[in-house]
């Protein structure tokens, strides 16, 4: 299949308005005649759900979670970016797309991109609007601070609460609507199929979380805006659950599914304490601005730290290597992520690795509250000292912090084109749960940015033009496909509930996180991938023998719930094998060890894979079929990337 | 770990009871769903690690259970990491347990002593019924938002950021009292089982800045009324709620919002207008 990603002709900087003057509008006496479905209610579907509503559509939109507040983009902490350039720095549209881009290491999409810089500022506007928030300064203007990956100053915060901040501006847009009668919601309500007629998504098969209820819902529409997967490791930063159900039932319906191998692992979180560790504490990376990663400069030294034999506040300045600041010393403490983890594992496989476990490395934050005073360090993260106080009983202001890198983002997801749609006509994926803006690697104070870009600013327009195409003809559940779907879905229930084994489904989950951390993790090769292949695809056949599911689907059944999910992140994470064995180059946060320049840098292959990787669903145990999206670049050229 | 940090005033206290692992006895409120009713089961749980979270070792609980074939506890959580409020344990009579400050999820085991019983419970509050276990229907809370938490405007055609200039100091207590997350400690904390302290926090939030100033005192009025209709008691100034609140919010918001609520229901009731659109 041509895949055809629908970028508009002409210069970067008129492609999207001329864009909107292209595309068909609805009429607005008409907008009422159409139902659109937004399965999730986190940035990405609040936004739109809210947005959508406002223009007049009907909206019914799901969440899993008791509440839409609840979504997981509450807990992004660090900040969103845009291209405000309030602090006269230097920022710009250009700049920033340039960034975004370089920061993906040439993976992502130039008309993309510039949009999504382009949309930046008005975000804003529309937040600040809505009542988020934001800092300000004294003199009651909006703050910024600087984030990984640029170096102009065009993150945009609300304490260490941005995430929070945000989807409560975009929740009260949809509570708006919630009261107005135009989004009709549902809560504790899983999405667990898309239903497909005669090749159009025209709706979904849902399960009710609280009595089983399995229901049909029709649109014109359907919307997926359901958040990333990284929980496919088991550990990771998202919350519990996260989940990549509805896109891989999308997937399994004919949607391709991108670059899945492209995963972002987190520099600053706090390290894993023992067995019982059900998930990772992010520190935003904001603290790289103030703090200093360093480890102990030699094997001995952090041996005899390791051992309790040394206080690591006893260490003297010449025996502390400041990797990054030593390595790059244009961007320091600041590099994007993916370098700053890289960094942070070589430094623990070197032996230098502290904390009981070895597995960490110092966050540290001494010269800054010399600098700045404890009050002024405090006032800027006092809520991230507490969480780790609280999570590991060390005092941060008087030892440094112990950190290490955990699964954090994936930049990979449902391939969408430029307005948002996938390779189903009707069924549109916002958020992180697309592939669409971040190439290989996502910068910091990102993914909001994206998440609310879509919700609140493309998909209104992009929308409306299939809307208008497929026109304004009631659509309801009585095609067959409806009924079909909805016995497949019941079919594959009945199969869980069945599986009355001896294992947990959270064994099952721990060791697919074991298989994909230890083999397609910050460093993957092609004998660890391979191996990795098969003990996935035993895993998944022992699953479907000797899972325990217990209880019945007329009820709350958390067992059910998570086999499902479960079930599902195994077959997620046999194509994320696939997809990192294809792609034998480095970029971003796909690191494949046989490519890396001298200085053990990601070494990209532009020649043979400056292309989006979309996998093709051919069927069950069949091996999916890669389709390449060719990356065009008229306006950046490529580069291996540098942070010196 | 050590505890032998001096100075950590600063930090919310978090005393450890305990280093080695524990054998506890858990009393927990089992219930199948909201028309049957429930009662407490013990069940022990055995070699637990100080350096657990509380929502962690009820996992552990749950793997055993689930191993045995019984039911696994039932309980709402996400973010485990006191965000996203979903997490809502009554824990020895205590909203989120013994600590202050902050959720259940982020209430660690070493909060505990070696063979303690801990008595596990759902919020109760007539407004929040039992769904199953430990976890309640909260939705009463999204209905007050959804009555007028809002500040009317549409996507797009709004000023730029920096044409609202609003002092720091009152910036920042906005941002205070937004940071409510919802979890609804306060109304299972409160003897009349009162939602002043949520519903105050979302109404001072946007009566102390200037974009929540055209809707201010219709708002006051919405959200209290749909707060009566709830079935949520009245409140009596006990401040349960404030000590309990895991994001610190003050009962100063109450008294902001009652001043709203008041000055809307005498003087302003011809500004406010009946229409629905909010
Ligand atoms: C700890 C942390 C900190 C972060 N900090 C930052 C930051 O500072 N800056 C930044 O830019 N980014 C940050 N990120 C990333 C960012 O928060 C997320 O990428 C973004 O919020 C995702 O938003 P979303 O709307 O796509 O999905 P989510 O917010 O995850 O929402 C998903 C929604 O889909 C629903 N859903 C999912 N599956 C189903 C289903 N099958 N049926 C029904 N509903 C379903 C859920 O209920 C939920 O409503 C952070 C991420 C983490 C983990
Ligand atoms: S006011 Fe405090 S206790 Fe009440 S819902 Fe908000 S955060 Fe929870
Ligand atoms: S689980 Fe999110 S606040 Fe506790």
């Amino acid at each position: 299949m041509i895949l055809d990603a629908k970028i508009p002709a002409g210069p970067l900087a008129e492609k999207w308005s001329k864009h909107k003057f292209n595309l068909k509008l609805v009429n607005p006496a008409n907008k009422r005649k159409y139902d659109v479905i937004v399965v999730g209610t986190g940035l990405a579907g609040a936004s739109a759900a809210a947005s959508l509503a406002e223009l007049g559509y009907n909206v019914k939109a799901f969440c899993f979670q008791d509440s839409p507040r609840r979504a997981h983009s509450i807990a992004a902490q660090g900040g969103i970016n845009a291209a405000k350039n309030y602090r006269n720095d230097g920022d710009s549209v250009y700049r920033l797309f340039y960034d975004t881009i370089k920061g993906g290491d040439y993976r992502a999409r130039e008309g993309n991109v510039y949009r999504l810089a382009e949309v930046s500022v008005n975000i804003i506007d529309q937040c600040v609007a809505q009542g988020v928030p934001f800092a300000r300064e004294y003199g009651g203007l909006l703050d910024t601070r600087s984030f990984g990956g640029a170096q102009v100053s065009r993150t945009f915060y609300a304490r260490g609460q941005t995430g929070q901040q945000l989807l409560l501006g975009a929740y009260s847009a949809l509570n708006r609507q919630i009261h107005l009668g135009k989004v009709k919601m549902y809560t504790r309500t899983e999405m667990l199929d898309v239903v497909v007629v005669d090749g159009k998504a025209q709706g979904i098969v849902t399960r009710n979380l609280i009595n089983g209820a399995t229901e049909t819902h029709a649109g014109h529409a359907v919307l997926l805006c359901t958040g990333g997967y990284g929980n496919v490791f088991y550990l990771s930063t998202n919350a519990m659950g996260c989940n990549v159900t509805a896109a891989w039932r999308a997937h399994k319906r004919g949607a391709f599914f991108a670059n899945p191998c492209y995963t972002q692992i987190h520099p600053t979180c706090i390290p894993v304490s023992g067995d019982h560790q059900s998930k990772l504490t992010l520190m935003s990376e904001s603290l790289r601005n103030d703090g200093r990663v360093w480890a102990p400069k030699n094997i001995e030294l952090a041996e005899k730290l390791r051992k309790g034999q040394l206080k690591v506040t006893d260490l003297k300045e010449e025996d502390r290597d400041y990797f990054l600041e030593r390595k790059y010393p244009s961007f320091g403490n600041l590099v994007p992520r993916d370098v700053a983890s890289r960094n942070a594992k070589e430094a623990v496989d070197e032996g230098k690795g502290v904390g009981a476990s070895g597995v960490a490395v110092y966050l540290d934050f001494a010269d800054a509250i010399a600098r700045l005073g404890e009050d002024a360090v405090r006032a800027k993260y006092g809520n991230l000292f507490d969480m780790y106080y609280q999570i590991t009983d060390e005092n941060p202001y008087k030892v440094p912090m112990r950190i290490y890198p955990a699964v954090h983002y994936t930049m990979g997801g449902l391939w969408v084109d430029y307005n948002l749609m996938t390779t189903i006509p009707g069924l549109y994926c916002l958020g992180e749960a697309n592939f669409s803006d971040h190439g290989a690697n996502r910068l910091g104070a990102s993914a909001l940015m994206q998440g609310l870009s879509d919700g609140y600013f493309v998909i209104p327009y992009t929308l409306g033009d299939y809307l208008a195409t497929i026109g304004p003809k009631a659509i309801d559940d009585k095609h067959p496909a409806f009924a079909q779907t909805k016995k497949d879905v019941l079919d594959r229930v009945a199969k869980l509930l069945a599986l009355r084994g001896t294992k947990t489904v959270d064994e099952y989950h721990r060791e697919l996180g074991h298989i994909m951390w230890e083999y397609c993790g910050m460093a993957r090769t092609d004998a660890g991938l391979r191996k990795a292949k098969g003990l996935i695809q035993a895993l998944k056949a022992d699953f479907w023998v000797n899972a325990i599911v217990l209880g019945e689907n007329e009820e709350v059944n958390s067992s059910l719930e998570k086999a499902g999910r479960v079930a599902d992140f195994i077959e997620l994470g046999e194509l994320m094998v696939d997809d990192a064995l294809m792609r034998s180059e480095s970029c971003g946060g796909h690191f494949r060890v046989e490519s890396q320049t001298e200085e053990g840098e990601a070494l990209r292959d532009d020649d043979n894979f400056a292309f989006v990787a979309a996998w093709e669903y051919t069927g069950e145990n069949q091996p999916e079929a890669l389709n390449k999206e060719p990356l065009v670049y008229e306006n950046v050229k490529l580069t291996q990337r540098s942070y010196k | 770990m050590k505890t032998s940090q001096s100075n950590i005033s600063n930090l919310k206290s978090n005393e450890r009871m305990s280093n080695g692992n524990m054998n506890l006895t858990l009393k927990v409120w089992r219930q199948k769903n909201a028309q049957t009713p429930g009662k407490l089961v013990t069940y022990k749980a055995d070699g637990v690690s100080p350096d657990m979270s509380f929502l962690e070792m009820l996992d552990v609980v749950n793997e055993g259970l689930i191993h045995r074939g019984e039911d696994p506890i039932h309980f709402d959580h996400d973010c485990r990491e006191g965000i996203c409020g979903m997490c809502s344990l009554y824990i020895n009579g205590q909203p989120h347990g013994p600590k202050r400050a902050i959720t259940t999820c982020q209430l660690h085991m070493r909060s505990f002593k070696d063979g303690e019983t801990i008595t596990i419970e759902p919020w109760r509050a007539a407004a929040f019924p039992v769904v199953k276990d430990l976890a309640t229907d909260r939705s009463a809370f999204d209905r007050i938002q959804q009555a007028g938490g809002y500040v009317s405007v549409n996507t797009g055609g709004v000023p730029d950021a920096n044409e609202i200039a609003i002092p720091k100091v009152i910036a920042d207590e906005a941002f205070n009292s937004a940071t409510c997350i919802g979890c609804g400690a306060c109304v299972a904390a409160c003897k009349n089982a009162s939602a002043m302290l949520f519903v105050s926090a979302k109404i001072s939030q946007f009566a102390l800045i200037p974009q929540g100033q055209p809707e201010r005192y219709r708002r006051a009025q919405s959200m209290v009324a749909q707060m009566d209709e709830e079935g949520f008691g009245n409140c009596t100034n006990t401040g349960a709620c404030e000590a309990e609140c895991p994001k610190e919010i003050t009962l100063t918001n109450i008294g902001r919002m009652n001043n709203d609520y008041y000055s809307a229901k005498l003087f302003r009731e011809e500004e406010i207008g009946h229409h629905s659109e909010g």
